[in-house]
């Protein structure tokens, strides 16, 4: 190499990133969303949870009192206003709060917002988010513990971000934002308090592009949203036996970067996909039957799922435990599959 | 009653009467040698759509239903292209991907058509929403029949609207005054506990009246009382307009039981005959609007008569448009899922 640039060679001295929370990436991209565009407008707050983190919509909402909304409890009521306002000129951003509630407002999420543009031949565009907190958070039992990211993959028309760190969670929400189609935004409450990089300053983090959070030779794991916490600690186990696991998180199931997969599957031969929506007709099954379709030549084994079990969501911890995707059941599916 | 406006409006909303009259009755003959799925026709309910409809400013929104055509004729939108759409074809303004339940002219302030019963509500609530957080000067309308205050979409709209005084007015149609139901072999029209439909509406608090939705004057007297209601910050309004069903929407699929409108009756009742005496007597508001506009010297039969004439053209020449359009290419169908 010839004359490297001055500025790599002192590489050290550049501070490294600051570690956040991942609550505190939700919070800096919805402050920051809100300070670019006028037209964004918050319709519900409870972005957070019942969590510690929930005083962190206090601050948003003392920044922009006139932009932050609690509508009734009437789903199909407050998304339909959040139809009729995106399409009217705001850009906004409804909190369905826990996922379990947005079957309330399906007829609105998918009979609605998803078919407008579609049945309109183009004419008319929905520029809203839909926010909710998905998954097993401990207790929740049947009807608070849903992953409908599956059924809502299956509903063409509606875009899909399933972050899993604060840096994607805040940049994947600018492209939302600016995106002109409904976006469903699926948080898990688990992945509230975990750390990362969280850079200062505001960035956009596109649609469409995985992200390798783990490389790795021997097997590929496929995981999203909080999932990818579980595969890197798998990752983490496997790699004392040596066993090198690649984590993918495709960051968007709609659109989703199938290249990177199949690039990895190709370099990997095996692969693993974990998700936390139930198993049938899940996200793991897509991407399995996708891999299968494109890349069944690259396969040295079967492909595995690591899904909650098809039953609803109990309440009692050992058997909730039961049903979800640990780490352990990642680590035994790639057991199956290497050595 | 004729509203008080000028004589050319009144001879102007005629005319809409007729063209949308005249469109239906093609339709009607039409869909007897094409497949256009289910359909549902405005008949009888011309003197409602038209004069509320023409009290509108142009960036004024209107949310209607599966009987949609009327409305949009109401507000200008072509019927050659409304046909075409019906038809499927590639000149339809939807670009075929509508059909008769979704006919969209966002250009007209026809932003998305919904047939889901009551799905519009909420949504034209949300356009209402818009138009007060951005200060503009704006109206949304929606239109729906009796039935959608069985869904609970009602309440949840209502209450949201009533809550936040949104520039909305819901022009509920109610076009079941003497429907036989199921004791003719029929499915039920109006299926409701509430003896009146604005006991559904007074707990709210909105602003209501009845009217007779045959009466052109009573309409627009509502409709501009509540439009200066919304402009000026006074919040939601709800009107229902009554009219009896034409007996040709009796039918699961509309028949022309009633014959082809026949202008001279309102003049020269020697020519009504005793089948349906009592719709082309009293029942039917363009019969009526033309009556009182002869009555009052407003028009002549000459007058109507070539009017008359014009539309059943113009009706001619779109239907021969739309039969001689093309389909769309197949692969168009992948088009416009995303914006």
């Amino acid at each position: 190499m010839s004359s490297p640039d001055p500025r790599a060679v002192v590489g050290d001295a550049v501070p490294p990133m600051p570690e956040r929370t991942y609550a505190e990436g939700m919070a800096r991209g919805l402050t920051e969303v809100l300070a670019a565009d006028p037209t964004v407008y918050l319709m519900g707050q409870y972005f957070f949870g019942l969590t510690r983190h929930r005083s962190l919509t206090v601050k948003i909402r003392e920044r922009f009192p006139d932009r932050v909304w609690d509508p009734p409890i009437a789903e199909v009521g407050y998304v339909g206003t959040g139809i009729g306002a995106a399409i009217s000129g705001l850009r906004p951003i409804v909190d369905v709060a826990t996922a379990s509630f947005i079957f309330q407002a399906f007829s609105q999420v998918v009979n609605e917002a998803a078919n407008i543009h579609y049945m309109t031949g183009g004419q008319t565009r929905v520029p809203m988010v839909i926010h909710v907190n998905h998954g097993i958070r401990g207790g929740g039992a049947a009807q608070h513990s849903h992953s409908p990211q599956a059924m809502l993959m299956n509903t063409p028309g509606i875009q899909i971000m399933t972050p899993s760190t604060p840096r994607d969670v805040r940049g994947l929400l600018h492209t939302a934002v600016a995106s002109d189609n409904p976006v469903l935004w699926a948080d898990h409450v688990k992945l509230f308090d975990t750390i990362g990089p969280l850079p200062d300053e505001p960035e956009a983090i596109p649609f469409g592009v995985a992200d390798i959070k783990r490389v790795g030779t021997d097997v590929t794991i496929v995981a999203t949203s909080y999932m990818v916490v579980k595969a890197l600690a798998a990752a983490e186990t496997l790699a004392a036996d040596g066993i090198s696991a690649e984590v993918v998180d495709p960051r968007t199931l709609v659109p989703l970067d199938l290249d990177t997969i199949l690039g990895s599957v190709g370099r990997t031969g095996r692969l693993v996909v974990v998700d936390e929506c139930h198993q049938s007709c899940g996200i793991g099954a897509e991407i399995s039957a996708l891999v299968a379709e494109h890349a069944f030549d690259a396969l040295r084994g079967p492909i595995r799922r690591v899904a909650t079990l098809d039953v609803p969501i109990p309440f009692s911890p050992p058997l909730e435990h039961y049903v979800e995707p640990t780490e352990e059941k990642i680590v035994a599916a790639v057991r199956s599959l290497v050595g | 009653m004729l509203p008080d406006l000028a004589p050319d409006q009144l001879v102007d909303q005629l005319r809409t009467m007729l063209r949308i009259r005249r469109f239906e009755e093609a339709l009607i003959k039409l869909a007897g040698d094409h497949d256009v799925g289910h359909f549902h026709v405005y008949i009888g309910q011309e003197a409602t759509g038209v004069p509320a409809l023409a009290r509108l400013e142009d960036g004024d929104v209107v949310y209607t239903t599966h009987r949609n055509h009327g409305h949009l004729i109401a507000r200008g939108v072509d019927p050659a292209g409304m046909l075409a759409e019906i038809l499927g074809k590639a000149t339809g303004i939807n670009r075929g991907k509508g059909g008769t339940l979704h006919l969209a002219s966002a250009a007209h302030g026809f932003p998305t058509t919904s047939s889901s019963v009551g799905g519009s509500l909420p949504i034209a609530v949300g356009s209402a929403f818009a138009f007060k957080e951005l200060g503009r000067d704006r109206v949304s309308v929606a239109i729906f029949g009796d039935g959608a205050l069985e869904e609970g979409a009602w309440h949840e709209a209502a209450n949201i609207a009533a809550m936040r005084g949104v520039p909305v007015i819901f022009l509920c149609e109610n076009n079941s005054l003497e429907a036989l139901g199921q004791k003719a072999n029929e499915y039920p029209s109006s299926t409701l506990a509430a003896v009146e439909l604005t006991d559904l509406v007074a707990p709210f608090g909105i602003p209501f009246e009845v009217l007779d939705g045959t009466d052109p004057a009573a309409v627009d007297g509502a409709m501009a009382r509540a439009i200066e209601r919304a402009r000026t910050g006074g919040g939601p309004s709800f009107l229902e307009t009554r009219t009896v069903r034409w007996p040709g929407n009796r039918p699961l699929w509309p028949q022309l039981l009633t014959g082809e409108t026949d202008v001279s009756m309102a003049w020269d009742p020697t020519r009504i005959p005793d089948e349906h005496r009592a719709w082309h007597e009293r029942q039917d508001g363009v019969l009526r609007y033309i009556a009182d506009l002869v009555e009052a010297g407003r028009a002549t039969p000459d007058t109507v008569r070539a009017i008359d004439d014009a539309a059943r053209s113009e009706m001619v020449a779109a239907i021969t448009f739309a039969l001689e359009s093309p389909y769309p290419d197949p692969r168009e169908a992948l088009d416009h899922v995303f914006a």
